[in-house]
This record gives C-alpha cells, sequence and structure tokens, in this order.
C-alpha cells in the first residue's frame, strides 16, 4: 500500500566495504530507532535532516553491527519523504540480516523501483522520468504476461493455493453459518475448525522455513575459506573454482586479501571468498588481511576451515577451532596423501562435517561435494518443490502465517467466531496478495521491477 | 383524452414501496417539495414477502438507517410481532436483529406517517413516460396523462417494472399480490437510453391459521425482552406471537421431482436471473440433491389475519402441485393454502452505470433505488431510497453529494458492490460482504452514523442530547472499568472458576477481566459492587470495546489504508481508451463502469494492479502538470 514505510538493501549485494539500507516513509525514522541505538543514547527521532550518527544496530538486543546512521526529513530526501539509510558494513550477510531486523519491526520490503516511483509520485523526478516509468509499465505486463511460470513459481503457487483453498473453505463456512443462522448450515466444530487451521499454518511455517535453503539454490551460498597460512587454501578455492585466480606460493602469508570467486558445486553457487591465512601476524599490511578474514569468518554462510593433515594442530589452528563454533562448517583435512599427523578429535568438537583430501591432487573432491550438498540443506531438496522466491513473498507468507497464529490463540483464548474470521481473512488476503490476486499497491508496484532497487 | 399540466416538484419519487417511502421522507423533510407516485394507495410500505424485517446483515442495515433518520426501524417497533436477535453466541459482528412485524399495520402506519409529513403529495398514479426537458428537469406523465415537472426523479419501481407473474404454466403481467404491474415506463426508459434487464424473484404459499396442525410443530420464541431496532424506541413490550417450525421430507421431494417439468424456471420461461441466496423450493431440491430435508419456518402475518407465511418454501411450481407438496409436510397436512406460492420477474438497470449517490451517469437529476437498482430485500431497497432521496434534494439544494464508504456501514458497502461490482443476481446484503465488520456492527450504527444524520439534518436536537449523553455515558463508564481494581475474594474467583477460566491472586483491573471472553458484565455483578445503574447499552459498548480492543484497532488500520486510496479521485471525463498502459479489458471496464477514485477502481474485477499503478501515475502526473499551468 501506498505510504507504507518500505525499505531495502540500496547498494549492490557482494562484498563491497559498505552495506546501505535505506528506510523510506512515514514511520521512517520511528522503525529506525527501534533497531538502532546511538552512542550517545539520543533517539534519531529527535534529529533533523540531514545528519549523521554513529551507533549500533541491534537484532532482538543483540548487537548485529557497527553502523551509521544518516536522516532525511521530508520533502528534503530522494523520495521526498522521511528516509533513514543505515550504512553499515558491507556483506551478504551483515546487510541482509539488518533489512530482515528492519521488516521485522514494521517496514515492508521495497520493491524495485519503489524508491524512484515514490520519488516521482513526490514531485521529486520531472516529466520525462514518469514517461519512462509508463513504458516500463507497459513493456513489463506484456512481458508477464507472456512469460511462463518457473517450476519454482508454479510450485509455490500451488502450494498457497491448496494452504488458501483449506482456509477460504473454512472461511466460507464461518460466513454461512453466520449469514444463514436458520438454514441448517453445519455447525462449526471448534476441533476440526483448529487443527484445520493449525496445518495451514504448518504448511505456511515449512514455506518460511524452507526460505532460506531456497535462497541457497537461487542465491548462493556466501562461503568463506579460512586456515592458517599455508595449508592450501588457495589451492582448494583454485580446485573448487576450477581456474588460478589466487596466488599460489609455498610462502606464508602470500594471500593477503579477500579473493573472491563465484563456483557452483553440486548445482549450489557458493560466493567463495579465500581470506589471508589467520595467524598472529607481525606485518601491518598482513594483519589487516588477518582481521578481515576473522570478520568475514562471522559473516559468511559457510566456513571451509583448512587444516593440514601432515602437521600437529599448532596454537592458530586451535584458535581457529574456537572460532568455528556456531558456523556451518566443512573441515577440509588437506593434504592427506602425506603423513597424517592431525588430532581430528579436536575438530570433530566443532562440526561433523569433515572431509579429507589432497587439493593438489584433486582427491577426496567428490566427498567435499557431498559435504557441501549436505550442509547446505540441499540433499534433500526437489528442485521442483515449492519455494519462496524472495522477500516480498517471504514476508507475506509471514503476515500470513502471523494472521493464522493470531487466528488460533483467539480460538484458543475462547473468542467468538467473528474476531477468528476476521484474522482468518486477513491471512488469505495475504496469500491472494502472494498469488497476484488481490488488488493492493504492494502486488501493484512490483510492475516497476525494471527499476534497480534503491534507485 | 388530453395532456394537462399538474403540477411542479423538487423530487418525484416513482414507487412507494419501501425504497421509495424512505426516499420521499428524506427530500421532503430536508425541504424538497416532494411527490410520491403509487399505482395502488392501498400497496404502500407493502411487505409482499415475508412479514419480517431485518434478518442477518439486514438488520444491520436497519439500525443504521434509523441512525441516520430513516423510517424503517421506527414502523418495524411499533409493528412488530416477534423480536429475536439471531447469531447470540457468535460474537458481536453477526449479530442480527429481526422483527416478525404485523403486515398490513407497518402498511398503515407507513402511509399515515408520509401522509403526516410536510412537504410531501402522496398521489395515486402510474407514470408511463419520463423525459428530460432542455433545462434539466424532467416531464413525467401519468397514465391519466398529467403531466409533472420534477427537478430530480427518483426509480424505485420494485417488482413492478414490467411484473410478470408465473405459476406453474400460466403466466400474466401483474405486479406482486395482484396489484396491476408499470407496464410502460420500462419502455420509456429504454427509449431515453437506459437498458433494463430481467430479474426473478418469489414468494411462497401462505396459508390459513386453523389449518395448520401447530400444536405438533416445534415452537421458536421471541427474545424477552425484546430489543427494539429504533434508538428511538424506548421499549417494545412483549413479543406477541410465536414461530414454528417444520421440514419437508422425501415425499415432498419426491412430488417436486416428479413435477420439475412444470416448473417455468425449469421448463424455460422465466428469463429473469433469481437469487441464489434465496432460492425456490425446487431450486434447493434440485441443487442439493442429497439434502433429505428442508427446513421452514411458519410466521404469522398479522394480529387481525389467520393468514400464515411459509419462510422457505418458495415456489413458481402449478398450484395443484404447490397443494400436494405442502401437504407432504408435518403440520401442514390440511393446510388450505389461501394465496398460491408464486415467481415474479420484473426489470431492473444495470447500476454500475449509477454513481455512488444513486443518480445515473449519464442522466442528470435522475436516481434510482431498490430492486430497481438490482438488490433484493426491502432493507436493502430502505438503504438505497434513503441515499438517493438525500442525494436528490442536495441536488436541488446546490449542496455537496452525500456518499458512504465502505467503511462507515453496511449501506455504503452495498451501493459499492452495486456500483463498482454491479449485481448478476438480485444483490442481497450479508454480513461476510463487508471486510470491515467487527466495527460495523448493529450496536454501534449510532455512534457511527448519527452525526452524520445531525449534520444531513435529519435527526432531531432532542435525539442528538441523547445521543450525546449515551457517548458521554459510555466514556465514563469506560474509564471507571479500566481504574476499578476488583480485589481477590473467594467470591470472585468462585465466578472465575466456574466460568472456566483462572482464579487470581490479588486484586484485579475489571478492565482485565472483561477482557476473557469467558466473562461478561452479567457475571461480574456480584463482585463490581460499585456499578452504576446504567443501561445495557453502555455496558454493551464498553464491553464489546474492551474484549475487541485488538481486532478493532486492526480494523481500524485497514479503513486507514483504504480511505487514502478512495480520496483519490478520477475525473469523470477521461476517456480511458487513451491512456496507453491500460490494458484493453480494463480501458473497457473503466470506461464503462466509470469509477470515481481509485479505491473504488481497485475493485473492478477485470481491473489489475498493473492498470492501477497507470492510473496512479497518470493521475500524479496530470496533478503535476495542472499545478505547472497554474504557475504559468
Amino acid at each position: 500500500m501506498e505510504n507504507l514505510t518500505i525499505a531495502a538493501i540500496s547498494t549492490a549485494l557482494g562484498q563491497g566495504g559498505i552495506g546501505v539500507i535505506r528506510i523510506s516513509g512515514e514511520d521512517a525514522v520511528k522503525i529506525a530507532d527501534k533497531v538502532f541505538k546511538k552512542v550517545s543514547g539520543e533517539l534519531l527521532c529527535d534529529a533533523k535532516g540531514y545528519t549523521a550518527h554513529f551507533g549500533y544496530v541491534y537484532h532482538n538486543n543483540e548487537k548485529i553491527d557497527e553502523c551509521v546512521a544518516t536522516v532525511f526529513r521530508a520533502p528534503h530526501s530522494y523520495t521526498g519523504e522521511d528516509v533513514v539509510e543505515f550504512s553499515c558494513h558491507g556483506g551478504v550477510y551483515i546487510t541482509k540480516t539488518v533489512l530482515r531486523t528492519v521488516l521485522d519491526n514494521g517496514a515492508v520490503i521495497a520493491q524495485s523501483g519503489e524508491f524512484t516511483k515514490r520519488a516521482f509520485l513526490n514531485g521529486k523526478l520531472d516529466l520525462t522520468q514518469a514517461e519512462a516509468v509508463m513504458d516500463i509499465i507497459g513493456a513489463k505486463s506484456s512481458a508477464a504476461a507472456k512469460s511462463a511460470l518457473s517450476v519454482h513459481e508454479g510450485a509455490l503457487s500451488l502450494k498457497i493455493n491448496e494452504v488458501k483453498d483449506e482456509l477460504v473453505n473454512r472461511a466460507a463456512h464461518l460466513c454461512a453459518w453466520a449469514d444463514y443462522p436458520e438454514e441448517d448450515i453445519p455447525e462449526i466444530e471448534f476441533e476440526a475448525l483448529i487443527n484445520a487451521i493449525k496445518e495451514s499454518s504448518y504448511k505456511l511455517s515449512d514455506l518460511l522455513n524452507n526460505y532460506d535453503r531456497g535462497k541457497a539454490i537461487r542465491e548462493g551460498i556466501d562461503t568463506v575459506i579460512v586456515g592458517r597460512p599455508n595449508v592450501g587454501k588457495s589451492t582448494l578455492m583454485n580446485l573448487i573454482a576450477g581456474c588460478d585466480k589466487s596466488i599460489v606460493t609455498d610462502i606464508a602469508g602470500t594471500t593477503r586479501d579477500i579473493v573472491e570467486e563465484t563456483a557452483i558445486v553440486k548445482d549450489i553457487t557458493l560466493h567463495l571468498s579465500d581470506t589471508a591465512g589467520i595467524r598472529d601476524a607481525d606485518n601491518a599490511i598482513e594483519k589487516i588481511g588477518v582481521d578481515k578474514a576473522k570478520k568475514r569468518l562471522l559473516s559468511a554462510e559457510l566456513v571451509i576451515a583448512v587444516f593440514d593433515a601432515s602437521t600437529k594442530l599448532c596454537d592458530d589452528d586451535l584458535d581457529l577451532l574456537s572460532q568455528l563454533n556456531g558456523t556451518n562448517c566443512i573441515a577440509v583435512i588437506n593434504k592427506e596423501d602425506l603423513d597424517n599427523k592431525i588430532d581430528i578429535e579436536k575438530i570433530k568438537e566443532v562440526t561433523d562435517h569433515i572431509v579429507f583430501m589432497s587439493a593438489k591432487n584433486s582427491t577426496g573432491f567428490s566427498d567435499f561435494e557431498d559435504a557441501v550438498e549436505k550442509i547446505a540443506g540441499t540433499d534433500k531438496f526437489d528442485s521442483s518443490s515449492a519455494v519462496l522466491c524472495n522477500e516480498r513473498q517471504r514476508s507475506l507468507a509471514k503476515n500470513a502465517f502471523e494472521s493464522l497464529s493470531e487466528a488460533i490463540s483467539a480460538l484458543e483464548f475462547g473468542m467468538t467466531y467473528d474476531a477468528v474470521t476476521v484474522a482468518l481473512e486477513e491471512s488469505i488476503s495475504y496469500l491472494c496478495e502472494l498469488t497476484g490476486e488481490r488488488v493492493t499497491e504492494t502486488v501493484v508496484d512490483n510492475v516497476f521491477h525494471s527499476f534497480c532497487v534503491g534507485k | 383524452m388530453s395532456i394537462y399540466f399538474a403540477g411542479n416538484y423538487d423530487v418525484a419519487v416513482i414507487g412507494a414501496g419501501h425504497a421509495g417511502i424512505e426516499a420521499a421522507l428524506a427530500a421532503a423533510r430536508l425541504g424538497c417539495k416532494t411527490a410520491i407516485f403509487t399505482i395502488n394507495m392501498d400497496a404502500v410500505g407493502n411487505c409482499p414477502c415475508n412479514p419480517s424485517i431485518g434478518g442477518t446483515a439486514k438488520g444491520h442495515l436497519v439500525r443504521e438507517i434509523d441512525a441516520l433518520g430513516g423510517e424503517m426501524g421506527k414502523t418495524a417497533d411499533e409493528c412488530f410481532l416477534q423480536m429475536r436477535m439471531l447469531n447470540l453466541g457468535k460474537g458481536p459482528a453477526v449479530h442480527s436483529l429481526r422483527a416478525q412485524i404485523d403486515r398490513r399495520k407497518y402498511q398503515d402506519v407507513m402511509k399515515h406517517k408520509l401522509e403526516l409529513t410536510d412537504n410531501l403529495d402522496m398521489r395515486q398514479a402510474e407514470i408511463t413516460d419520463i423525459e428530460q426537458n432542455n433545462d434539466g428537469t424532467w416531464t413525467l406523465t401519468t397514465r391519466m396523462l398529467a403531466q409533472f415537472v420534477a427537478k430530480t426523479v427518483i426509480i424505485a419501481t420494485g417488482t413492478y417494472l414490467g411484473g410478470k407473474i408465473f405459476i406453474g404454466e400460466v403466466s400474466y403481467e401483474s405486479g406482486p399480490d395482484g396489484v396491476f404491474p408499470a407496464t410502460f415506463l420500462g419502455e420509456s426508459l429504454r427509449k431515453l437510453g437506459i437498458p433494463t434487464r430481467r430479474f426473478k424473484t418469489g414468494t411462497p404459499a401462505r396459508v390459513k391459521r386453523s389449518t395448520i396442525d401447530l400444536d405438533s410443530l416445534e415452537v421458536q420464541e421471541g427474545d424477552v425482552p425484546p430489543v427494539p431496532f429504533s434508538y428511538d424506541t424506548e421499549s417494545l413490550g412483549e413479543n406477541k406471537v410465536v414461530c414454528h417450525i417444520s421440514y419437508t421430507n422425501e415425499n415432498t421431494k419426491k412430488i417436486i421431482l416428479d413435477n420439475i417439468h412444470r416448473s417455468p424456471l425449469y421448463g424455460g420461461k422465466i428469463e429473469g436471473v433469481g437469487p441464489r441466496y434465496c432460492p425456490s423450493l425446487e431450486d434447493k431440491i434440485v441443487r442439493f440433491e442429497h439434502k433429505e430435508r428442508h427446513q421452514l419456518f411458519i410466521e404469522p402475518c398479522g394480529l387481525d389475519t389467520e393468514e400464515m407465511y411459509l419462510q422457505g418454501m418458495s415456489s413458481s411450481l402449478p398450484e395443484e402441485v404447490q397443494i400436494q407438496f405442502y401437504h407432504t409436510i408435518p403440520g401442514l397436512e390440511n393446510a388450505l393454502i389461501m394465496r398460491p406460492a408464486y415467481a415474479i420477474e420484473y426489470d431492473c438497470i444495470d447500476p454500475t452505470t449509477m454513481n455512488a449517490t444513486l443518480e445515473f451517469r449519464d442522466f442528470s437529476g435522475l436516481y434510482g433505488a431498490g430492486q430497481f437498482n438490482g438488490s433484493s430485500g426491502y432493507e436493502e431497497a430502505a438503504a438505497q431510497g434513503l441515499i438517493a432521496g438525500i442525494n436528490a434534494a442536495h441536488k436541488v439544494m446546490g449542496k455537496d453529494e452525500f456518499v458512504l464508504d465502505r467503511a462507515s456501514s453496511y449501506i455504503g458497502t452495498l451501493i459499492d458492490d452495486l456500483i463498482t461490482k454491479g449485481a448478476n443476481e438480485p444483490y442481497r446484503m450479508m454480513t461476510s460482504r463487508s471486510e470491515y465488520r467487527l466495527i460495523l456492527r448493529q450496536d454501534n450504527a449510532d455512534e457511527r452514523l448519527t452525526p452524520i444524520g445531525y449534520e444531513l439534518g435529519l435527526i432531531s436536537k432532542e435525539r442528538w442530547a441523547r445521543f450525546n449523553e449515551k457517548q458521554r455515558l459510555i466514556k465514563e463508564e469506560m474509564k471507571r472499568v479500566k481504574h476499578t481494581t476488583i480485589p481477590s475474594s473467594e467470591k470472585l474467583n468462585e465466578i472465575l472458576v466456574s466460568r472456566e477460566t483462572s482464579p487470581v491472586e490479588g486484586g484485579i483491573r475489571l478492565f482485565e477481566l472483561l477482557k476473557r471472553p469467558q466473562l461478561n458484565y452479567k457475571v461480574l455483578q456480584e463482585v463490581d459492587i460499585l456499578r452504576p445503574d446504567l443501561p445495557d447499552a453502555i455496558f454493551e459498548q464498553v464491553e464489546i470495546a474492551i474484549k475487541y480492543e485488538g481486532y478493532i484497532k486492526k480494523q481500524l488500520a485497514q479503513v486507514e489504508q483504504m480511505r487514502k486510496l478512495e480520496v483519490k479521485t478520477l475525473p469523470a471525463d477521461v476517456d480511458y481508451k487513451t491512456l496507453s498502459g491500460l490494458r484493453l479489458e480494463a480501458q473497457e471496464k473503466l470506461n464503462r463502469i466509470r469509477p470515481a477514485n481509485i479505491g473504488q477502481a481497485s475493485r473492478i474485477s477485470g481491473v489489475s494492479p498493473a492498470d492501477i499503478s497507470v492510473l496512479l501515475i497518470w493521475l500524479a502526473k496530470r496533478s503535476q502538470e495542472k499545478t505547472t499551468t497554474e504557475v504559468e
């Protein structure tokens, strides 16, 4: 809907130094205050336009990242509305977490081009640009009419319709029961009703849980390769990526910065970063690389920790192991072709996914591939199953799920069915929005697809 | 015979059924010189179908009409025989009041009120022709060739317009209850350029009370005490009658199926579209083949008549088949049928050609209301009549259009549905038609609409004062409930446990207790010792506001969103064919339905989200250009 507060990541997704999350709309500052705490303790609500504030972004009271919040006051902003921009550390994981926190606190995900559209509607753009927008809508709708649904989308709408149809049936019964009290409409059975709603809510929650897993297939996994210097990280990376990108030498500390590569392992896209070997560095430049590596380790979705089979675990290894707790981690015991001296038990304490291989000789790679597939959850992932494809779908499914939770708690609390029906219908309308059956501006705005998000 | 000039009016109302009555009363009360025409002075305010007013969602409409200063609720109260609040226990949003009424008395009372109203002339005449004059006024010609000139005209012809009755193989031109139909006006409208179409409805037989074995039947009592419709009615006295319930059986079904080919509907004689929501018995039996029995209610038509109405048993089968199947029903074995059931087909128009004021878009000063607009039901008709009457008067007086939106009322929802979605069958109001039903309750119609009625000038000063006093008391009681703590006591916990809700340690706010669905004002009386002596209506408002607070808030937020789109007005003169980017279907629909704003446009089927986006951009662009031109 118009005038809802929207948010999106407005820098390119990737490993840039800074990621910007833009929030625009009436409640932009209010929402920003919910997730951002200024170091000085002051509220952004009290801040003037064109001011920048240093502080931290929190997710459920947990610090996500340090961040600079820039406040723009309407009409002096890109969109002409109140705008807050969070500049935090770059990287897919952090920016996405910040965005999700913002969304969970009342903003809705901005559609492609929506900031631009608002800018236009608020008189911030000229007519030429307006004409361009019109063209895009025209082009988009005819293109959309022609384009076939992807396998995933088809399965998704089947799944959503299955849930929706069940809910619509229940709601229709409730309505008939209320509208025709004297016409022999079967009584509403509490147990059957609550069970049906619960069943639907499980289905939605499955979809929501699968979102991250599905995302792995669509968007790829942010992966970092770590290990102390010279255990063979770069060799491994080259093996995975199939080319020589990292500078491979025998001198420890050769890789001084983060090297990025995209590779496909068993249909799963890995966004690989090779890092400087983690060790107590004495070289200043190398130290920067090491610090970065440590940070990346925390933000990555998948960590590939490389160890040298031919040596005992050293202090740097142990230090690394201590940082791996809580991460999705595959331990690669490299150089298995050499004498095996490593203490494998210590590694087992940290991860179940241990692969022995020799990157140099390309042995053990299929074990590695299996491990990636397993940890990405895709070994059980049927590519034709229903998947929520993007943040918009996720947030609608989440709203539908929450409305159902409300319906369930209303029933459990003993509320009358008229209140239950309202929650139920709300859930249905979110699902309709998801499948594009309801006219709301949220769906409408999707036609602005061709504009890059955030501009 | 020669044409003669018979008089000038501000507002002329054609038809004196439920729509025409409210229209004429509103216009006259707002100060317009008004005429109401009826084919038969004895048919004013007739209830040719069920002898009852209200029912699910319709009860909401009656309360809303009353809150705005209409007459239906008051008259129903005066003529009530039995009152029932339907859906008790299903939640306040779907509570609906229904009155069994004395049908003849209702007509008499209504007619007398019309007669006593200043500025209002009642005239028995069939209008055969209407024409618009060059100055925008309308000339109405009667069958006797009298000509009236009116600034505005409201057509509320009900089932009279081209009315045709069907009973089995027999059919003849007729209005309801054997009154003759309006035969010429339909042609006049078509000549004017207003296409008409055929709808159908029906009514069951009336049977003689003393020939029904009522003692063998289940009794349906009224509420004690009965609750009135009108906020003006102080008390009703006692219920005067009971209703009875019986059921059809396999024999009924067999007789109907054996003779189904003789039904004009199934035999293909009726071209009109009937309501799915109010099917004939043969419809029910054919469509729900496996249902063993169908319920019927036996309702008295009045205190001074032996005629009984068989609710749920309408039919258009031949008379002798009717006799056979009615006699299969327990209690009706020997029933004497005084009037047979019949189906009636009539002319109506496509309401998507109207504005929300119920004025035809292409005919300034011409309005329609009720079944003429494609609705069904007395209450739906009255609601439209009231709105059309107010708007016709406003037009005459040069005042603003009066429109109620969906979030304000069932009346607004009804009209919005009619003008944006149209009617493929006679439109009946239902609670499920309103997306805002937790706030559009029958119990708060006064709070929602009486301030509007007062502003319009249809609510008296005395009633306005009473209304304000009620609102004050509600606020005060709410404050008390929020600030009152009920100390913990054995008595309190006894009540809580007996209602299957958790006992408390220490004191608890009254407010918190009332939040619990298991508790209410009544059960807490004993522990709420400082409770002031207030009318139940006050407690009801406070309790609902507390119990449903979260839901109400949510709905109010939805309303807020909706209203943002309603204020984005679309110009009346745009040719949507010239808007590039709109899909062809949308161009055609928008050109035909001509929504007044983006909200309405978004509810038209066939107008897609992408089309709405195009409209928004176009609107924004247009207003920018306008501003630029103004600056220049």
